[in-house]
């Protein structure tokens, strides 16, 4: 972590921070937030209890101060008072005072990305980054690789590693490298894909509504087509209900596909 | 190929070398071959295991003797090394989709099976659920092998590019079913991770309405009977798919008279946009179509 963090740092230190961090290998899901939504105060309300040092993490982020020249102060009084200037000492606390700077800006940036997101500017970003499949596509098969958004199951920092949303399947997927697996999902929070389809309904599928069924020499194992018959009969209801209520179901968005000849 | 030509080296260099590989066990453990189980030699040996492959191979008895590491009669010329060396591939690939049907190959595939050798559900709600690999056609280069979930009872591509080459006709759509079924303890697995709710999209908590385009609509996809009506309902799915109106005559008890009135109502609600619907269609000369259900779906 600390080690790409200065290597870059002194290879090219014109860089910005923000683009060092989405260049960071397992940081593809995050878009960038825009430098004015990071210095209004007002949407960073609340945040101050959840990172430690806020007002350095933002002047780190924002490229105001540069993390090279960060020192650790909190022990500098203790340091003088005690003996002289060990410089061997003080460098190590400093380097460690860094890392921990670099994590409280990670931090940081996370919890105001998972903000952003839900801004009409973020959606936006986003978007272009769900049409670009950077989060991924459906394992499911009958999903026909449908984009993937993330969200988490919680809001609170720690809680749930980031998931994927399918809209086709409309269910959860675990991401499909490791490096993503550990990031956490509050930077992503648990609106966003609602958010997202809610802004862009046309982007909603035309859900696909084959299931499988195991066979055996061709003829489905009984317990299992007696199940899909009665999630057959759910959906009827379902399309049933949502007709009576004037909502169009057929080949439309958010509808379904009509039904081909079921393959498997 | 170059695998064959070393086993030939090994051969005829060192006859009684321990080193010499087999041409099934070198084939089984090349890169991104790891879903396959070797097939044993008495298996292959049997033509009555191998009825009807004879047709669909080219150079079919070559690449047989080639999988059996028998030497060749005349020797095979190197330009049709190369044909040969498929042709065994995909003749190991149809032997091994029906070896794999048998007890000695269901419990080779069992221990590939624990071992995790198929990689998990990247499903949450499955929860690492082991996968099985199938084929979704029995005809051999028509689509590549995806993976079966007996938790939640569906497909998926693998999750490594590495076997997008390997023919899902070489596991063969009968396995995953045939497995489940003889591997009770597997469905015990699978039926042990349902309890679990599905999944819902939420904006700041709320949960978003079923008439809304972004809604839930792929509810039934995961679901299961829980309550008492469900199961009823449930139980009347044993040889086709239930109307409302079946489910509404099966409640006998006189509290349920209640809620069937209700349903009636609900009906005869249905029946109303159905005309409706009609009407419309007759208006717009619309193509409409029957469902199943025998409810007028249009279709512009």
């Amino acid at each position: 972590m600390s080690g790409g963090e200065e290597f870059t740092d002194e290879s090219d230190f014109s860089e910005y921070w923000i683009d060092w961090f989405l260049g960071t290998k397992g940081n593809e899901y995050f878009c960038d937030v825009d430098y004015e939504y990071i210095t209004d105060r007002f949407n960073l309300t609340g945040l101050n209890n959840e990172v430690y040092n806020i007002q350095l993490a933002i002047d780190l982020i924002t490229d105001n101060c540069k993390l090279s020249d960060i020192e650790d102060e909190r022990g500098n009084d203790n340091e003088d008072e005690g003996e002289e200037d060990d410089d061997d000492e003080q460098e190590k606390r400093n380097q460690e005072y860094r890392d921990e700077m670099e994590y409280s800006a990670r931090i940081l940036y996370g919890l105001i990305h998972a903000r952003y997101i839900i801004t009409t500017r973020g959606l936006q970003k986003m978007y272009e980054k769900y049409k670009n499949g950077d989060f991924g596509y459906c394992p499911r098969v009958y999903c026909q690789l449908q984009p993937l958004l993330p969200v988490s199951m919680n809001d609170q920092l720690g809680h749930s590693p980031v998931k994927l949303y399918c809209a086709n399947c409309e269910d959860l997927y675990n991401p499909k490298s490791t490096r993503h697996s550990y990031l956490d999902g509050a930077f992503f929070g648990t609106s966003f894909p609602a958010m997202f389809f809610q802004t862009f309904p046309q982007l909603v599928p035309v859900h696909n509504t084959e299931v499988c069924c195991p066979k055996i020499y061709g003829f489905e194992l009984h317990e299992y087509s007696k199940l899909n018959r009665w999630r057959e009969l759910q959906k009827r209801k379902l399309i049933t209900k949502l007709k009576a209520n004037g909502i169009p179901v057929d080949n439309c968005n958010g509808g379904y596909a009509s039904k081909k000849k079921e393959s498997y | 190929m170059s695998a064959w030509k070393s086993g030939q080296q090994n051969v005829t260099e060192d006859v009684t070398s321990e080193e010499y590989e087999s041409w099934i066990s070198n084939y089984c453990t090349l890169f991104g071959h790891d879903y396959f189980v070797e097939v044993s030699q008495d298996f292959i040996e049997d033509d009555f295991n191998l009825t009807g492959l004879s047709s669909g191979i080219s150079h079919y008895r070559e690449a047989l003797d080639l999988i059996l590491d028998f030497e060749p009669e005349p020797p095979i010329s190197t330009a049709d090394l190369p044909l040969i060396e498929h042709s065994a591939e995909e003749l190991y690939g149809l032997i091994h989709a029906r070896f794999i049907l048998t007890k000695e190959g269901l419990n080779a595939m069992a221990v590939k099976y624990e071992n995790g050798h198929f990689g998990s559900c990247s499903r949450v709600n499955c929860d690492s659920m082991l996968l099985l690999p199938i084929g979704r056609y029995d005809q051999a280069g028509v689509e590549t092998v995806r993976l079966f979930c007996p938790c939640c009872c569906d497909i998926y591509f693998p999750s490594s590019s590495r076997y997008l080459n390997i023919d899902g006709a070489y596991f063969g759509t009968t396995f995953p079913g045939l497995f489940i079924n003889t591997f009770k303890e597997v469905e015990r697995q699978a039926a042990a991770r349902h309890q679990k709710e599905s999944f819902q999209l939420k904006i700041f908590g709320f949960k978003l309405s079923e008439l809304s385009k972004s809604g839930p609509r792929m509810k039934w996809l995961r679901q299961f009977p829980t309550t008492p009506e469900e199961i009823e309902e449930y139980n009347k799915c044993e040889y086709s798919v239930a109307t409302p109106q079946d489910v509404g005559k099966l409640k006998g008890s006189k509290e349920k008279r209640a809620e069937e009135k209700d349903k009636d109502k609900k009906d005869v609600v249905d029946e109303d946009v159905k005309s409706t619907d009609s009407k419309v269609k007759a208006d717009d000369d619309d193509v409409t179509m029957k469902s199943p259900d025998g409810s007028i779906m249009s279709v512009k």
